[in-house]
């Protein structure tokens, strides 16, 4: 954890109070629905379907227990008992009271938290790797640049009303968990021959209406001049971005628009004008940031746990659950472990107020009392001795934390949909349980092997349906809900050979209850081609095409284009 | 004449701004008073402009680019920039502009769509003048430039950042 030093903390209460004073206005008749609006926006409030939804910032998703704990007593004091963790690593509370929010964000900020710019057209929460400073392949612990992003990126004046959102990810391991090509702006770290810490820059990823893959602007980037480099990038997209359509204002359409070279060259040349101007960062700040972290206390361990391996060996139980959900970690003799809040039958990223409790007290027990949210909506114990991941593992499993399906397609990634949210085209939560129903058989989900399903009720793709091996988006066809199926789609570069990839729709939409079949004949295609069990649905799809899907889903190309023929003809 | 906010007081506004007309054309400027006029009209009428006895000042909107005007600056009594929303945020991008790049000092005033709440953040830009949106309370709009103590970024009116004064402290 970042702990927060006097102005730190100064910030966050100024802002409740300008807050309380903004509410208080609103309901008071002063202050129009209109004007309210934006200025509520700046701080994570939505007006939802039934009731504001309030966003709370989980700064790159790291959390402390205490703060865990206060997210609860949030979520029994002033919500109906849970809390739903975003796919931008925050969590979102679907039934406050308007009046109460004041109140919720004093009681956010005795923790070190706030909702400062979860939304509205501002930069948002800045996003990471949820295995960031434990991960066996680290090249930088991106923390410490995420929160020296986040401190630049936190009110400031300039980019506070910008033509719409931007979100901005860091990945710091050679593996890309932080899906950088499909931001505003993706970050990865890199080091120079010399083994100096710089940055890759990527502009203009992102998925919504119009999904874009990202594109390098800069090779390498030394990190002093990381907050300029952001700023000349930000400061082209506020000028220029457009502002007279809703639906092409993201700098992925500027980039588009400029060419990504032209866009390059504007940057550099306001970056002119900023490089080693006062925002330039000193090894000095760099250094207090870090300082400012907890930092995990670590044994020194022999190695791997011997009584763990025995036990691999005799419980298949506990080995299905370590084969998913426990992750190499850096330090000998530790684990980094993922509590699954896919369960079948909860609503993806769902967590009650009990669980919320239950997990700080693991954290607290095995995990140096921290833990992480991951943008797969799951929550993280970072630092776990192998010795105590059997106890952790029973203990996960009183609390229903403990489905064996990290990266399988189980493990849905959905956002809250029809049932809550107001953009929804169609809801989403009743899909992901339909498909994890019909996967129920843990034998069968395993012999899958790794799958990204993802699902968004509307083209905002908050569920990243975009970038799901298999993806689903829900749509309106004359008031009714349907959902189009792609396949293809991949959120990073997670292993050589396998960039971030936006999926291919395989056809025509589908009626909800059509899905769980139109996924059974997916997988069907995808076991039938593989050949062997190392070849991923995703390779699969990239190796042989979406065709022989579109055919057991639709028939052959003959007789798709006779249906067509017969369609036109009736019409 | 009506109350704006000006360095952080409440003062009688005497200038007098200029819009288009509804068919686009440029209404006559009277020879005497302070008027800030259109960017457009700088251009189309300048030396008419600069012969008036009175004081000048010039306005741009959001997308005008500051740098069109940076070899005038000397010439303006105030320069304006307006803003159609106050959440259209191209005005914050000219404002710097104007003060960092262009080394403007003058009064610098945010006019159109101002109200309390954005106030901070103008001022953190650049703009030390405040026409606020007919209906706000310029005195109670004050307190809106107290909202923050601080902020973490370069400023005009504070070029180091946080990060820079607390490593000095």
């Amino acid at each position: 954890m970042y702990r927060y030093d006097e102005i730190d903390q100064r910030m966050v209460d100024e802002r409740v109070v300008q807050f309380r004073d903004q509410t208080r206005r609103f309901l008071a008749g002063t202050l129009s629905e209109d004007d309210f609006r934006q200025l509520r926006l700046r701080n994570g409030l939505y007006i939802q379907r039934y009731a504001p939804m309030l966003r709370v910032a989980i700064p790159y998703g790291l959390l402390a227990s205490r703060q865990l704990r206060t997210l609860a007593h949030i979520a029994r004091k002033w919500d109906r008992g849970y809390g739903h963790f975003s796919t931008r690593q925050n969590i979102q509370y679907n039934w406050p009271k308007l009046d109460d929010v004041p109140d919720i964000l004093a009681e956010l900020a005795k923790v070190e938290m706030h909702a400062i710019q979860t939304s509205g057209n501002c930069v948002r929460n800045i996003t990471t790797d949820h295995f960031a400073g434990v991960a066996q392949d680290e090249i930088v612990d991106s923390f410490v640049w995420c929160e020296l992003l986040r401190q630049w990126s936190t009110f400031h004046p300039e980019f506070n009303y910008l033509p719409r959102k931007f979100k901005i990810a860091v990945n710091g391991a050679q593996a890309d968990r932080a899906a950088i090509f499909l931001h505003d702006i993706g970050l990865q770290a890199v080091r120079d021959e010399a083994g100096e810490v710089g940055f890759r820059v990527i502009v203009g990823g992102g998925m919504g209406r119009t999904p874009i893959v990202g594109h390098v602007i800069r090779e390498f980037l030394p990190w002093p001049h990381l907050l300029s480099y952001v700023e000349a990038v930000l400061r082209v997209y506020n000028r220029y971005g457009r502002r007279d359509n809703l639906y092409k204002a993201r700098i992925k359409i500027l980039v588009k628009a400029l060419t990504p070279e032209t866009f390059r060259e504007e940057v550099e040349a306001e970056w002119v004008h900023l490089k080693d101007g006062p925002a330039t960062l000193t090894g000095e700040e760099v250094r207090r940031v870090e300082s400012r972290f907890t930092r995990p206390q670590y044994q020194r361990l022999p190695g791997d746990d011997a009584d763990h391996l025995a036990r691999l060996a005799d419980e298949p139980g506990y080995a299905a659950w370590a084969k998913r959900n426990v992750h190499a970690h850096k330090v000998p003799g530790y684990a980094a472990v993922t509590l699954s809040l896919k369960k079948t039958g909860v609503p993806p990223g769902d967590a009650t107020a009990d669980q919320m409790d239950a997990v700080a007290a693991l954290a607290d027990r095995y995990s140096q009392g921290e833990l992480r949210v991951s943008h797969e909506q799951n929550l993280i114990l970072a630092d776990v001795r192998q010795s105590d991941l059997h106890a952790l593992w029973i203990q996960a499993k009183a609390q229903g934390l403990a489905s064996p399906n990290i990266g399988m397609i189980t493990n849905i990634i959905a956002c809250p949909g029809g049932d809550f949210c107001s953009l929804a085209n169609a809801k989403s939560i009743p899909v992901a349980q339909a498909i994890q129903e019909r996967f129920d058989s843990l034998d069968f989900v395993h012999d899958i092997g790794e799958l990204d399903l993802n699902i968004s009720g509307c083209m905002n793709s908050c569920g990243h349906h975009h970038v799901g091996h298999i993806g689903i988006l829900g749509v309106d066809k004359n008031g009714e809900e349907w959902y189009q199926i792609s396949i293809g789609g991949n959120q990073g570069l997670t292993r050589p050979g396998a960039p971030a990839a936006v999926g291919r729709v395989i056809g025509p939409s589908f009626a909800r209850e059509q899905i769980p079949d139109v996924i059974e004949k997916l997988i069907g295609v995808y076991l039938e081609l593989r050949e062997s069990e190392e070849e991923r649905f995703i390779d699969v799809v990239w190796r042989a095409g979406i065709e022989p899907f579109k055919e057991r889903v639709y028939g052959t190309h003959d007789q798709r284009q006779e249906r067509r023929s017969r369609s036109l003809a009736a019409a | 004449m009506a109350l704006m906010i000006k360095d952080r007081n409440v003062v009688a506004d005497p200038w007098l701004r200029l819009e288009r007309n509804a068919d686009g054309s440029f209404p006559a400027v009277s020879p005497a008073g302070d008027v800030i006029v259109p960017l457009a009209l700088w251009r189309e009428q300048r030396a008419l402009l600069l012969a008036r006895p009175g004081r000048l000042g010039v306005w741009l909107e959001g997308h005008e680019d500051p740098s069109t005007i940076a070899e005038d600056l000397k010439l303006f009594g105030v320069v304006a920039v307006h803003f159609p929303k106050f959440a259209d945020g191209r005005g914050y991008s000219t404002a710097r502009l104007l003060r960092e790049r262009y080394g403007y000092t003058g009064e610098l005033r945010a006019t159109g769509d101002v109200i309390r709440d954005v106030l901070f953040q103008l001022s953190a830009c650049g703009f030390n003048a405040f026409v606020l949106r007919p209906g706000e309370d310029p005195n109670e709009a004050l307190a809106g430039l107290k909202d923050f103590s601080d902020s973490y970024q370069s400023t005009v009116d504070q070029p180091l950042p946080l990060f820079r004064r607390r490593q000095a402290a």
